[in-house]
């Protein structure tokens, strides 16, 4: 087929059964939007800044398993979109990322909109390409969209030059990819299996340390079953929300910098951890050299480089989750006596008793958590939740009862404020029956609130629930604890009228300070169906806990504030 | 903490754009210290060879090891154990220094007289990079005006 690259460009995305795009166009990119234009295979989304299309395409093959796909231009489009790529990268998301260049003739010259794309995409994506002949585009788009959801997932660039968007060429999209390079190993090796279910049959405390490798994997089945047929406790990390249900006795809670009690505990008293997709990231770990001391470690991963990175493992496991833990279910069935934990499930019990996740209602403000907990009892398996980053996000990670894997959206690698909202309107897109709560802060909301004009123009809504501190009340937690309570800039006193502001756009905004103001709110916007900014007045100075301080001992938590 | 010790390993890749700054962004971003690196087409492949020379201890070297694997254009990482290693050097003195003297030593180092012109005298060593060092050293007193090192190149023996 003799056609040109920017009808190359649609090819491809139909033949990758692609059914939304999110984009931005300009003028590098203009030949393939006038292709968009006669096409009628995909929608585009066009949001209102390049940032939040990224974004956007997160949150939607965050919650689909898809590749995600945002359409940017060259120069500021593109440098606008490098904090999605960034976050994708750093969160292992499957998503492609189209870009346009100058014309080829004027590389290098500072043109107009020039910038060296890859050049500064190379560190924040899993490849990436500069196109330099339509030729190549059919061969470089399949490897892109194998790249990004093989392996360890990840972002892949494609950044072509207006030219090659012009140029005719032969398309052949049926060739098999062929990287002799690139091949994930997805099977593990069956000895090192079976070395490490002897260590869990023979161990006497074992822990399972669930990590979003498992949602990635779609392993969540898989792990569940695990779990429940070994008897062993897990602890989950931020991003492996939802792979066990909130009321599954074996779940303790999530582990790390803001974990719960027991959690923690139980990581610093077990003799085994059974890693599973996680990678030891240092919010969870705190200090090393005290991390799950009297542990040997059992490490599943897809990435090699994610195993004995910064724990060594004594059974490192290379392969895809799903084929590794129904090994493990294969061999467990002979080897693993549940009522060998029972006495450890007992410590940890106790210590789940000594101090659960829990907060201080207060009788004139709202506490954040209870907002979260309240979502849970109204929607519970109905919404899809995601969130920005600061307290609010840890609050509802601790709070929420999950009930299911890609449930949970969140920025956790990069930790980007701005996430939830246009992740929020991508999850929507992907999941529309389920209603897509976005609990964010009066700071973060602010980061990619014009996205409120996609959300109503493509009548998606999403309800933002904002947990309003008045504060960046991460940032001002901090400097309460480790900083004398020197606020510097972190007092956000002065807003926006919030539900003007939605209502400008033509959303609903609602503002609530009580219990039946709240109900009442989510309740109308759920009904009315539509997007939704909810204002919730909440308890200025509340702290996230418990809290490990960076660079802490997991065993050591700060339980609890108390004012000096 | 472990000892960084000197090590050298050879990276296979293909041979296309923008390969060399992978690796060498790779190193930057992650901190890996890089001594020298050489890189060169293998001939009648479309792979090139890259020879690193780095330091670490036995736990940055694996990492090193597998992040390079990671990178798309990676073929195979050699981390060399028994190798055999040469590097080059060039030296410019000045027309003024003895000439068969300079012949002396570079023959010590295998190495030669390679230009002499009207101002200056241009030798060649190829030897151990530590060999390499010592001649270095050695030729100080001639007054070298210029210096040029190639990096190493290495084969498992
Ligand atoms: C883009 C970006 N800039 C800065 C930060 C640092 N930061 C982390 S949490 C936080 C405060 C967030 O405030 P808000 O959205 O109101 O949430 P809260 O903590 O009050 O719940 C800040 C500034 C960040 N994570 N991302
Ligand atoms: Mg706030």
């Amino acid at each position: 087929m003799q056609i040109s690259g920017a009808q190359m460009v649609i090819e491809a995305l139909i033949a990758e059964n692609v059914d939304t795009i999110f984009g931005y166009p300009g003028g590098a990119i203009m030949n393939v939007y006038d292709e968009i234009y006669k096409q009628n295979s995909f929608k585009h989304i066009l949001a209102r800044h390049e940032q939040a299309a990224v974004h956007a395409a997160e949150g939607y093959a965050k919650a689909s398993g898809k590749v995600g796909v945002a359409m940017i231009t060259s120069g500021p489009g593109f440098t606008n979109a490098v904090t999605g790529l960034a976050d994708a990268y750093m969160d292992s998301v499957p998503m492609v990322v189209i870009s346009g260049q100058v014309p080829m003739s004027l590389i290098g010259t500072d043109a107009f909109q020039e910038i060296d794309a890859v050049g500064i995409s190379r560190s924040c994506t899993k490849h990436n390409y500069l196109v330099t002949d339509a030729a190549d585009l059919a061969r470089i788009l399949k490897e892109a969209f194998y790249i990004a959801r093989t392996g360890r997932p990840g972002p892949v660039h494609v950044d072509i030059p207006k030219d090659v968007t012009a140029q005719i060429a032969t398309f052949d999209y049926s060739k098999p990819v062929e990287l002799e390079t690139y091949k994930p190993n997805v099977n593990g090796n069956v000895r090192q299996i079976k070395k490490a279910m002897e260590a869990i049959a023979e161990a006497k405390r074992p822990l399972f340390y669930l990590g979003g490798g498992i949602i990635n994997a779609n392993a969540g089945e898989e792990i569940r079953k695990l779990v429940q047929m070994t008897g062993i406790p897990a602890v989950e990390t931020l991003m492996a929300r939802g792979t066990l249900r909130f009321d599954d006795p074996l779940l303790i809670s999530m582990l790390g910098m803001h974990g719960s009690y027991a959690a923690n505990m139980a990581m610093s008293e077990t003799d085994l951890v059974i890693g599973l997709g996680a990678r030891f990231d240092d919010r969870v770990t705190g200090k090393l050299s005290e991390f799950a001391k009297n542990a040997k470690v059992i490490h599943v991963d897809i990435d090699p480089a994610s195993i004995s990175k910064l724990v060594n493992a004594d059974f490192p496991i290379v392969g895809d989750l799903k084929n590794v833990a129904t090994s493990m279910i294969e061999i467990a069935k002979t080897t693993v006596d549940k009522e060998r934990y029972i006495p450890w499930l007992e410590t940890v019990a106790n210590f789940n008793r000594l101090h659960p996740l829990s907060y201080k209602e207060d009788t004139v403000e709202l506490k954040p958590q209870w907002v979260i907990q309240r979502v849970g009892e109204l929607l519970g398996d109905d919404a899809n939740i995601s969130t920005d980053v600061g307290q609010h996000q840890m609050w509802t990670a601790q709070f929420y009862p999950f009930s299911r894997p890609r449930q949970w959206i969140t920025s956790g690698g990069l930790g980007t404020m701005g996430f939830g909202f246009p992740a929020a309107m991508g999850v929507k897109v992907a999941d529309p029956s389920r209603v897509s709560i976005n609990f964010t802060g009066d700071g973060s909301i602010l980061m990619n609130v014009q996205e409120l004009m996609t959300t109503v123009e493509y009548k998606l809504p999403v309800i933002n629930i904002i947990l309003n501190n008045n504060y960046l009340g991460m940032v001002r937690q901090w400097q309460t604890l480790f900083y004398n309570k020197r606020h510097s800039s972190t007092d956000l006193s002065v807003q926006p009228d919030f539900v003007k502001l939605a209502e400008a756009f033509g959303g609903i905004g609602y503002r609530v300070s009580t219990k039946e103001e709240f109900d009442a709110a989510l309740k109308d916007a759920v009904e009315k169906n539509v997007v939704a900014f909810i204002d919730v007045k909440v308890h200025r100075l509340e702290n996230v806990m418990p809290m490990v301080p960076s660079g802490g001992s997991l065993f050591n938590m700060m339980l609890e504030y108390k004012e000096k | 903490m472990e000892e960084a010790a000197r090590r050298v390993i050879s990276v296979i890749v293909i041979n296309e754009a923008s390969v060399l700054s992978r690796i060498t962004d790779l190193f930057s971003g992650r901190g890996y210290n890089i001594t020298s690196l050489t890189v060169a087409p293998i001939p009648e492949s479309r792979y090139s060879r890259l020879t690193i020379v780095t330091s670490g201890s036995v736990r940055v070297m694996e990492q090193i090891t597998k992040q390079l694997h990671k990178l798309i254009p990676v073929l195979k990482v050699i981390e060399h154990a028994d190798l055999v290693e040469k590097e080059m050097a060039l030296v410019k003195f000045p027309i003024t220094e003895n000439l068969s003297d300079i012949s002396a030593l570079c023959s010590a180092y295998n190495g030669n007289i390679v230009n002499v012109s009207e101002e200056v005298i241009i030798a060649m060593v190829a030897d151990e990079p530590k060999r390499v060092d010592y001649f270095l050293a050695a030729v100080k007193r001639f007054h070298p005006k210029e210096i040029v090192r190639s990096g190493a190149v290495a084969l498992e023996r």
